[in-house]
């Protein structure tokens, strides 16, 4: 059984009249202990499929799924103290950024401590135990005095340390962790990548990381999707899809890369993500697009099956970068 | 600590001088003096004033008058009520109780229906319910107190007759004064009837004077709430599994109470201010009605040691808030 599967989840902001689909119909599926990075510019509705996941979109957005499973269990059937049951203690996340994510009110042990405290019971004494284990497990030094310090007295890298603490708290199936180092340095970047690859490993959580730094995911992940204007735009094993993008949105990802790039200029993909009001005909990515032709114009490409490989192009890439006809 | 609160000591010297050189001055500005408001229509033999004047010091040019009165001040002396002959601070301190009585009800009352309805205007923003409690509101800060109080006077006292017009409590009790607080007085008296009674009597004023701090509350209370509400740590909060109370008591409160309480400790000026028109309208036996009474007789030395001191006291509340804040955001605790 997986542990995550999720078939045309869909989730509309805005008005009856004028819906706006930041997430259009994505199909995700991960299996226990797998690594699944998930990429794609600002606003390419990343960050709301797993908001949607962990049931955290509020009014007025809506979410529809035809399918939204966790190990098993229809995650959308299930009433919302329920499924409270299951966020924060089976499904985890980490967000973007950890000076905002701790409230600035309460000690760094209070806030691992509550979260032990809504799953699990126990006394203060084991809870207490287990979150400066929790501490020692995230690599913070110290742990007896950081358990009362107050967030403002923790660096970002910290921070985000302690984030990671509270959301493994539980032992989760699933880790999502949402740009886990897009607010630190570079330094610490590093840092944070390789504790949470260790801790995937060693509690064989299965791991979402959401992000826009291809070579993150190059690093650490097995299975790659590209999201572009809340679409899937391109699915597969992260060396095939390195190797040979399929969809030219993923090929110029990649040429954007600085490690790819040829000659003295940094290649850019011109434009932007189109927003609510301007969401071209046809296919999402054509005015941006170096291969588009008149029917990428007309008509919007549907995600098909290419041999183990998914991808949402008229005319998929081959092997050389030319587009197929 | 220690060096914050000398700080902030430094700091209200200046502003006593300030209230003091105000008040000194309004007084003596307005018509009349205290021996006319004491002949009354019938008037004084003119020389008869002049040597009255001379010997109460009331002669002297002004200046020298307002350094006589800070000597005095600065050695603790408030000086006697022209009208009683009692020492200032004496009389005060008779009648503050009344007004403390007065305002902690109004602003417990303000507190606790001012917190509940913004935290609920925020935390169901949009709705009928935030629509109203945001209209209401803005209509109670809008009230003028007296209009205010003789619209319940004439609702509750008059065709309804629930509760009593004025005063502080009915004449058929006497109550030892040990505390100087009414409600707590009669309860250590072990009179209920006679509690019954204050508190019959200190339900309307209570109500009119914090009108407008529940209203304040109220959108200070709604807006910072909702500030909150969109910080990453209520998402994460959520995202931990917590019920939705927890979420909003435990972590959006406590964050959303910090600009709150400075409002609360910045209301009690609005609040003394706002006592001098609701005991005046319900013959409260308080300080406000005092200093009304005392600037109609141009006793100026009551006025103005009673300005002074109410403006001690909005300082040292003021001062208190400063504390209070520390204890709620650890962030401003530790910067000291």
């Amino acid at each position: 059984m997986a542990l995550l599967d999720i078939e045309d989840l869909s989730v509309e902001f805005g008005t009856d009249e004028r819906p706006f689909r930041a997430v259009d119909n994505v199909s995700l599926h991960l299996e226990r202990g797998e690594v699944l990075g998930v990429v794609g510019e600002s606003g390419s509705g990343k960050s709301v499929t797993s908001l949607a996941l962990m049931g955290l979109i509020d009014f007025p957005g809506r979410v529809r799924a035809a399918r939204l499973e966790f190990a098993g269990e229809d995650v959308l059937a299930l009433p919302e103290r329920a499924r409270r049951r299951l966020i924060g203690k089976d499904i985890a996340m980490v967000f973007q950024d950890p000076m905002g994510s701790l409230d600035p009110c309460y000690t760094v042990g209070y806030q691992i401590m509550e979260t032990l405290a809504a799953h699990q019971g126990g006394s203060r004494r084991e809870r207490r135990r287990r979150t400066l284990e929790l501490l020692e497990q995230v690599g913070i030094p110290d742990p007896t005095a950081r358990f009362s310090a107050y967030p403002h007295q923790l660096s970002g890298g910290m921070s985000q340390r302690v984030v990671i603490a509270m959301a493994i708290a539980c032992n989760p199936a699933l880790l999502i962790a949402d740009e886990p180092t897009t607010a630190l340095d570079v330094t610490i970047q590093a840092q944070i990548l390789d504790l949470l690859a260790e801790l995937q490993a060693r509690n064989r959580m299965g791991l979402i990381l959401i992000t826009h730094d291809l070579a993150v995911v190059a690093e650490t992940c097995q299975r790659i999707v590209v999201m572009y204007a809340g679409q899937i735009v391109e699915e597969g094993a992260v060396a095939e899809v390195f190797a040979a993008p399929l969809h030219p949105y993923t090929a110029a990802l990649l040429a954007s890369l600085p490690e790819r790039s040829q000659g003295r200029e940094l290649y850019a993909l011109p434009g932007v993500v189109p927003g609510q009001y301007d969401r071209p005909q046809g296919c999402l990515l054509n005015p941006r697009c170096p291969h588009a032709s008149e029917h990428c114009r007309q008509a919007a490409p549907a995600l098909r099956t290419l041999d183990q490989r998914r991808v949402r192009c008229h005319t998929p890439l081959d092997a050389a970068g030319r587009p197929q006809s | 600590m220690l060096l914050f609160l000398l700080r902030r000591l430094g700091v209200l010297l200046p502003t006593f001088i300030g209230v003091t050189a105000i008040a000194f001055a309004l007084v003596h500005l307005i018509p009349g003096d205290p021996l006319e408001m004491l002949a009354g229509e019938r008037g004084m033999d003119p020389l008869r004033h002049a040597r009255l004047m001379h010997e109460m010091g009331f002669d002297l040019p002004l200046w020298q008058q307002y350094i006589d009165y800070i000597d005095k001040v600065l050695h603790g002396d408030l000086g006697l009520s022209i009208n009683t002959h009692q020492p200032v601070l004496g009389e005060f301190m008779t009648l503050f109780p009344a007004t403390i009585e007065l305002s902690l009800c109004a602003m417990g009352f303000a507190v606790l229906v001012g917190l509940p309805a913004g935290m609920l205007a925020a935390v169901r923003r949009g709705t009928l319910l935030d629509h109203s409690v945001m209209g209401l509101s803005l209509t109670g800060y809008s009230m003028p107190i007296f209009w205010w109080a003789l619209l319940l006077i004439l609702l509750f006292s008059v065709q309804l007759g629930w509760t009593p017009v004025s005063g502080r409590i009915s004449v058929m009790f006497w109550v030892e004064p040990v505390t100087g607080f009414m409600l707590i007085d009669t309860l250590l008296a072990g009179d209920w009837d006679a509690f019954w009674s204050a508190l019959h009597h200190l339900v309307l004023p209570a109500i009119v004077l914090g009108t407008i701090p529940l209203a304040v509350i109220a959108r200070m209370t709604r807006s910072s709430m909702m500030e909150v509400i969109r910080e990453d740590y209520i998402r994460v909060a959520r995202a931990k599994g917590l019920s939705p109370q927890r979420v909003i008591f435990v972590h959006a409160l406590r964050n959303a109470l910090i600009p709150v309480v400075t409002v609360i400790g910045l209301q009690t000026g609005t609040l003394l201010a706002g006592a001098i028109l609701t005991e005046t309208i319900f013959a409260w036996p308080g300080v406000g009605k005092w200093l009304i009474d005392s600037i109609s007789r141009r006793d100026y030395p009551a006025v103005q040691g009673g300005i002074l001191l109410v403006a001690a006291i909005v300082m040292l509340v003021n001062l208190l808030v400063d504390v209070l804040y520390g204890l709620i955001n650890p962030r401003i605790r530790h910067a000291r």
